[in-house]
């Protein structure tokens, strides 16, 4: 290890409420501004990347105590369905707009898809694009689990991963977003690189985990997130494409002084419907029409940060926190 | 505590689904559809003709469009009554216009109640669905399978007594069903259903009793969910069902596979008087495009169960 992070303090009982830390304690705080330069390939301003979830939820999953799966008693039909036809019909439809755009998806995967699907899997796979873990079913939730439940999960997705594609994912995005204290610690433990969990920043940025591993935060951007678009937020499909291009126009504008990311992260379930892929391939012809984009996947923004970027940002950050 | 074991063991990670209800089919590895003349997109209006009462029971669920304020709900029972007794004429004369064909997916209980308007829909031609007895008999875990076999019973006399047509679809309240339904429902004669939304082309649903067909109807384009859950506005919604119509005639062409547009309208939305354009534009639209085949269910599922619809293999 080239670079490590100065001791964080652990958090006193008395900064701890109802047992619960005040603060994840995953990285510093460090204003945008004045930060070093970040570089990408081929003098780059922005890289960018798109991340279909790719997901298997169960019908009847077992019940976990802190959340439930589905908002109607078993077999929840409206919720499985339309996942469902995700994997039968929208899937198909994400793809070939990607390839039309010369991009190659960073896949955040259920696991269990490789078994129940793996047609699905096949494609992805012929076009060379990003597997990650996004645990084994979206349906089964990380609340609850002790260290070393979470730890057999967690290593279960990797091991499946590496089983179907013949290598080990670097990036991980909780299950349905439910994480515990330990979580990106268990992954970076597994030898993980990447986490996309956290929303707190549009450039990479070092992670803290508890073994001191080298590893980072790629911006995935819950904002841009079709199902946080079109199921929380309830927005137009076409209000979606133009939240896109301009989100892409201030990252551009800013990535010319220092390296930025751009992520959409899509369920096919969600962008894949008839009436709203328009407004989403709009966005993408709009992206990919610019010079200076770095089109790319998750893995690689994450290993370019690692090997160029993330000792520097460590320094720099020890630095301002005057240690 | 940790979690119980049962939360890391997966007795149904396999090939294909996990469950038994159908089997796992990607829409484009299937033999091509063709629709009739060749035409590349069948498109399915369905009109839900609801009838929401105004003291709910609400077991086992409260089904959307529901009363939502203390007894007695003037406000929401008469603005969902006056979709059944001012909107649907609205949207029957749009539906006139424009020469659509159309299926009406009725609560049975409005034969008693609003009986002119199922008689002028029947006058036109169009197919009527099982929608069962009204907007408060969910379908759904929890209801006792002896007590849904009596409502399907019920619910399919007495539309099939109405129109004498044989009324062998059905489209349950909220597209929710308990366990039981789909053998409910093919004891009872029913042939095909649109309930489970996991497709866009008509497939094969098992059940005890037998095989259905399962006819999708799309949720995420009808008026109630973009209108009034999604909040969208209603040219927006004019503009999204169109955005769909050319999405799906394009992919037909291109792929030389029959595409489906499913629509479903609901009176009490889409009738008043300052969204009934909206529908206008709408059917308008789909009627004026070249490729498209406007037809009701059941000829979707004669098209698709006629041999020389198949290609060979």
């Amino acid at each position: 290890m080239s670079a490590t992070f100065p001791p964080s303090p652990q958090p006193s009982p008395a900064l701890r409420e109802r047992g619960q830390l005040s603060d994840p304690s995953l990285y510093d705080p460090w204003p945008y501004a004045g930060r070093p330069r970040i570089t990408w390939p081929g003098g780059a301003r922005l890289a960018f990347w798109v991340a279909p979830n790719i997901e298997f939820y169960e019908l009847n999953p077992p019940k976990n105590p802190h959340r439930a799966a589905w908002p109607h008693p078993v077999p929840a039909v409206p919720g499985y369905s339309i996942r469902d036809w995700g994997n039968r019909v929208g899937h198909v439809r994400q793809m070939k707009l990607l390839d039309r755009y010369g991009i190659r998806g960073s896949i955040s995967l259920s696991t269990a898809l490789i078994d129940h699907h793996p047609e699905i899997v096949a494609m992805c796979r012929e076009r060379d694009w990003e597997f990650f873990s996004h645990g084994i079913y979206n349906t089964r939730y990380t609340y609850g689990m002790d260290g070393a439940q979470e730890r057999e999960m967690i290593l279960d997705s990797i091991e499946s991963i590496e089983r179907a594609v013949g290598k080990r994912p670097a990036g991980y995005l909780a299950p349905a977003l439910s994480h515990s204290e330990q979580t990106l610690d268990l992954f970076a433990e597994l030898g993980g690189l990447y986490t996309c969990d956290l929303f707190h920043d549009d450039q990479p940025t070092p992670v803290k985990v508890r073994g001191g591993q080298r590893f980072v935060s790629v911006p995935y951007s819950l904002e841009l997130n079709d199902t946080i678009v079109y199921v929380v937020n309830r927005i137009e499909p076409r209000r979606y494409g133009q939240m896109i291009k301009d989100a892409f126009d201030r990252l551009y504008q800013e990535g010319a002084q220092s390296g930025t990311v751009m992520c959409i992260p899509t369920h096919n379930y969600q962008v894949s419907c008839p009436h709203r892929l328009k407004a989403f391939e709009e966005a993408l012809e709009y992206i990919t029409g610019h010079s200076g984009v770095w089109v790319t996947t998750g893995r690689e923004i994450a290993e370019h940060y690692l090997a160029h970027h993330h000792d520097t940002a460590v320094a720099h950050i020890a630095a301002a926190s005057g240690a | 505590m940790p979690l119980a074991p049962e939360h890391l063991a997966y007795p149904l990670r396999r090939l294909g689904m996990d469950h038994e209800r159908y089997a796992w089919s990607m829409m484009t590895d299937r033999p091509p559809l063709r629709w009739p003349d060749g035409q590349p997109l069948a498109v399915w209006v369905n009109v839900s003709l609801e009838h929401f009462p105004l003291n709910p029971v609400g077991t086992p669920v409260k089904l959307p469009g529901n009363m939502t304020m203390p007894y007695p709900d003037l406000r929401h029972f008469t603005l969902r009554d006056y979709g059944n007794r001012v909107g649907a004429w609205r949207v029957l004369e749009a539906l006139d216009r424009f020469g659509v064909q159309a299926s009406w997916a009725v609560n049975a209980c409005l034969t008693e109640r609003h009986p002119q308007i199922l008689r002028a829909a029947l006058a036109r031609g169009d197919e009527f669905v099982g929608h069962s007895w009204s907007m408060d008999t969910p379908h759904a875990g929890g209801l006792a399978a002896d007590a849904e076999d009596a409502l399907v019973a019920k619910s399919l006399a007495a539309l099939r007594g109405f129109s004498g047509q044989p009324v062998a679809g059905w489209l349950s309240p909220g597209k929710l069903q308990s366990p039981d339904t789909p053998e409910i429902l093919k004891r009872h004669g029913v042939t095909w259903f649109c309930d489970w939304v996991n497709d866009e082309l008509p497939y094969r649903f098992r059940t005890a009793e037998g095989e259905l067909w399962s006819l999708p109807l799309a949720t995420e384009i009808e008026d109630r969910f973009v209108i009034m859950d999604n909040q969208h506005s209603e040219s927006e919604w004019a503009e999204q069902v169109i955005d769909a119509c050319t999405f799906l005639l394009a992919e037909a062409r291109e792929t030389g596979a029959g595409r489906l547009l499913s629509l479903s309208i609901h009176p009490w939305v889409i009738g008043q008087p300052h969204r009934i354009k909206h529908l206008e534009t709408v059917l308008a639209h789909l009627m004026a495009q070249d490729g498209v085949w406007n037809a009701r269910p059941q000829q979707i599922l004669d098209a698709v169960e006629a041999p020389a619809r198949h290609p060979p293999g």
